[in-house]
């Protein structure tokens, strides 16, 4: 008999609605409003790849010592030194990265023995040609520069 | 005059996908229907095919594991799970303990988020669209501990051999324990919208059964063979990872139709909870990472390790040739051999249902292809 009732009266459909009905109090909205609101991104979020630099005078950190290509599955870094015979170092001449084939897995910023290339938060790495997203060593120190709207 | 004055009855051929959104990805299945009923199917698959196994052979171990995550994607830190303890069987290692119950934390956080992701999709197919919102929104919660904890989202690359990269992040705890706070009530909606609705309970009651002893022939595995009353979980039958010290119970369901795999997934979310509150309570100290050195050479040998993945069984077989690549990977993924049993679950259907039970397998084309 009871089940009859429920049948009757749309119970089940009614309980359904009900949830649905819950959810509708403006303080259950969840969506962002990108881009004018800003995403929370985490402190180890991994997105656009950065070569620091020395903040005191200027000079790359990075060593020169390849062990990011290596590490790389995707062999997408290219570093190129030449020998320093005044330091006995290897200078770094050029760094390029390609952004277009990176799956941002963090293996070069883990084997990086000087913390100079690490990824960072910076995550809009949307360009209009495939050229832009293979970073010279120049992009890497500078970083993505995105559009900013104006709400 | 001819024979046969009414319509032609004869065998129709349908195509259904790739591009269908209810086949969840790039699944073709060629239909062949008699009127509205399903007489055979024929499941083309590779569109997504990437040739993850060869890439392997050509990778180091370390470098591999990104690889793992993509694919099945719904699901990608139980994938890295099942890789590393594979190389970590190969090598003879064990992660630390402190790693093993974040890694627990972390994969059962995954399974919800992958039965959430399964929820949302399949009830939409079905026509309820409202769960999917409301799931999402949940998973969304998911997302931000993965993120906070090792930096993505989807692709979390979040195990290394040996252990985990990153220490636990300050607040690991107290999100995960908010987070199942908040979700036994929210998995008591979702039983709301739907467990009771007439709709969703005609559409799902008595389609696609695949009992116990086709399940068993066809290999499948996961909540499809649960649903069919076998009580097997890999996390039970051969714990990993430190699966023997938690409390959960296996849910098992009789009529093995559609709508048990649905009551069963969503026993195992609650299951998941549990497990989760046992973990967070008891992070042993000590290091995270296992000593492992910087080159990965295993000895020459093989290797099969397999994990209770959200869809099933997913194995890894290691062969180690000695060298820094493996000489080769073989995947037993979970969504291809479960998929193989379409055919008998959807024989005898109508077309209607063939959404509902593609649904019900919860496949992965990323997985299914590789």
């Amino acid at each position: 008999m009871s089940k009859f009732l429920r049948t009757i009266f749309l119970v089940d459909l009614l309980q359904g609605l009900w949830v649905t009905f819950r959810n509708q109090h403006p303080k259950h909205i969840y969506t962002e409003q990108y881009p004018a609101e800003r995403p929370r991104v985490a402190e180890r979020y991994r997105g656009a790849p950065r070569l620091n630099i020395n903040p005191d005078n200027g000079e790359t950190l990075c060593i020169s010592c390849n062990l990011c290509a290596l590490a790389c599955p995707e062999y997408l870094i290219v570093v190129t030194s030449e020998r320093n015979e005044q330091t006995r170092r290897k200078d770094l001449t050029t760094f390029t990265y390609d952004t277009s084939r990176c799956m941002f897995c963090g293996l070069c910023e883990d084997a990086c023995p000087v913390d100079a290339l690490e990824l960072t938060q910076d995550f809009e790495l949307a360009t209009y040609t495939r050229d832009g997203l293979i970073w010279d060593r120049q992009m890497l120190e500078e970083g993505p520069k995105p559009t900013r709207y104006k709400f | 005059m001819p024979e046969t004055t009414f319509l032609d009855s004869t065998e129709m051929v349908l195509n259904m996908g790739p591009q269908h959104p209810s086949t969840h990805g790039v699944l073709r299945v060629i239909l062949k229907l008699d009127g509205e009923r399903v007489r055979g199917t024929e499941c083309v698959i590779g569109y997504l095919h990437r040739g993850v196994e060869k890439i392997a052979e050509n990778r180091t171990y370390q470098m591999f594991a990104p690889y793992v995550d993509r694919m099945d994607y719904i699901a990608a830190v139980s994938n890295g799970l099942g890789y590393c303890l594979a190389v970590e069987k190969l090598l003879n290692v064990e992660a630390p303990p402190r790693a093993q119950v974040a890694r627990v934390i972390l994969t059962e956080l995954n399974r919800i988020a992958s039965h959430l992701f399964w929820l949302g999709t399949h009830a939409l197919d079905i026509g309820a669209i409202t769960p999917l919102f409301y799931t999402l929104r949940e998973r969304e919660e998911i997302l931000k501990i993965f993120e906070d904890y090792c930096g993505a989202r989807l692709t979390t690359h979040s195990f290394r051999i040996g252990g985990m990269l990153y220490e636990i992040h300050e607040g690991l705890e107290r999100q995960v324990k908010a987070f199942c706070d908040m979700f036994i009530s929210k998995v008591d909606e979702y039983e709301e919208l739907l467990t009771h609705n007439r709709i969703w309970v005609e559409r799902l009651k008595g389609v696609g059964i695949l009992n116990a002893d086709s399940c068993k022939q066809y290999g499948v595995t996961g909540p499809v063979l649960r649903a069919a009353g076998v009580k097997w979980d890999l996390r039970r039958a051969q714990p990993y990872s430190g699966y023997e010290k938690y409390e959960f119970d296996i849910p098992t369901a009789q009529n093995a139709d559609t709508y048990d795999r649905y009551t069963v997934r969503m026993q195992e979310m609650r299951q998941s909870v549990r497990i989760l509150r046992q973990a967070v309570e008891g992070i042993p100290e000590g290091p995270i990472m296992a000593k492992v050195s910087k080159a990965i050479k295993p000895p020459v040998g093989e290797a099969y390790v397999s994990i209770e993945a959200p869809k099933g069984e997913l194995g890894y077989f290691i062969v180690s040739d000695g060298s820094t690549q493996p000489y080769r990977i073989r995947v037993r993924p979970p969504s291809l051999i479960n998929l193989q049993a379409l055919d008998r679950m959807v024989r005898g259907a109508l077309i209607a249902d063939v959404v509902a039970i593609i649904g019900t397998i919860d496949i992965v084309l990323g997985e299914v292809d590789r």
